[in-house]
């Protein structure tokens, strides 16, 4: 089971208490009404799903009820930090770039660490 | 019959466990979901008689009442003596939203020293992290409850009405194992 830190209930909180909420930082536009249809499915549809590190929205559903980010390594399922709505992406250390990863067998998953990054 | 309805509770009065954790359902109480920002915390604390918890985990009780802290603006409030809740809060013009919830849960006591094994049959959350007096928002097996720690051996589980024999029958099930 995975483990994932909620930065508002400050400790690592079981995933069958949280809802994954799509990417992060993905900003709805301002004058709605006026962009064209191109520009509203790149808002709204078009997403990069990366082979690597990727920024989510993630909810504490049952558990405080907020919507936090959280950066998770796609490949190794491995939750490299949470961080508030509203705070900007934090700098990772430790993390490989996706391309370094295409050539490499998936990380092992240790279970000893995994969901502690914080 | 003359016409009026009686009020009966989800498995009232029902029991079950074992030696090592006893599962007894609570008497009814009336409870409220509270909503409200950092700044009307103060005056809903008074109003209420007990220092609303804004720590994660926190709870603070008084007289048969208690606090639990649910999220960073959010609270469960329950009061054992059936004390009216939403008229206190009506009375508070700092800005909040209060939710009268007294039938929407019912609570169910686990106590005895295989308490915590009961319950963590069915929940994930790490109970040596959940020392007597704190409370928190999570799930017992495929029902969310928020789980109150009342004392060393004794856990209030607070749950909707409609998960109480589900989440009953979980409880009984995890102190028989409790018990081997
Ligand atoms: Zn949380």
């Amino acid at each position: 089971m995975l483990l994932i830190y909620c930065p508002y209930c400050e400790e690592d909180r079981s995933e069958l208490e949280f809802r994954h909420g799509g990417d992060a930082h993905i900003v709805r536009p301002t004058n709605m009404a006026d962009i064209s249809d191109e520009e509203f499915e790149e808002f709204f549809f078009l997403r990069d799903n990366p082979k690597g590190v990727i920024y989510e929205r993630w909810r504490h559903i049952h558990g405080c009820g907020r919507f936090f980010n959280a950066a998770r390594d796609t490949v190794s399922d491995r939750f490299l930090a949470s961080y508030k709505t509203g705070e900007p992406k934090p700098a990772l250390s430790g993390a490989s770039p996706a391309s370094a990863q295409l050539a490499e067998p998936p990380a092992q998953i240790d279970e000893t660490t995994e969901g502690t990054a914080k | 019959m003359a016409d009026q309805t009686l009020r009966r509770p989800p498995l009232a009065g029902r029991q079950g466990g074992s030696a090592a954790a006893r599962i007894s359902m609570a008497a009814p109480a009336t409870r409220l979901s509270l909503r409200a920002g950092a700044d009307a915390v103060p005056a809903l604390s008074a109003a209420f008689g007990l220092d609303l918890p804004v720590r994660p985990k926190g709870a603070a009780s008084a007289g048969g009442r208690h606090g639990l802290w649910i999220g960073p603006d959010e609270w469960l409030l329950i009061d054992e003596t059936g004390a009216d809740l939403m008229a206190l809060a009506a009375a508070v013009p700092a800005m909040h939203s209060a939710v009268d919830v007294s039938h929407r849960n019912v609570a169910i006591l686990v106590s005895g020293p295989g308490a915590a094994t009961a319950i963590a049959v069915g929940c994930p959350l790490d109970l040596t992290r959940l020392p007597a007096g704190a409370a928190a928002r999570t799930v017992l097996g495929k029902a969310e409850v928020v789980l109150f720690r009342t004392g060393e051996d004794d856990y209030r589980v607070e749950c909707w009405r409609s998960f109480a024999p589900y989440a009953f029958d979980l409880l009984v099930e995890g102190a028989d194992d409790a018990d081997l």
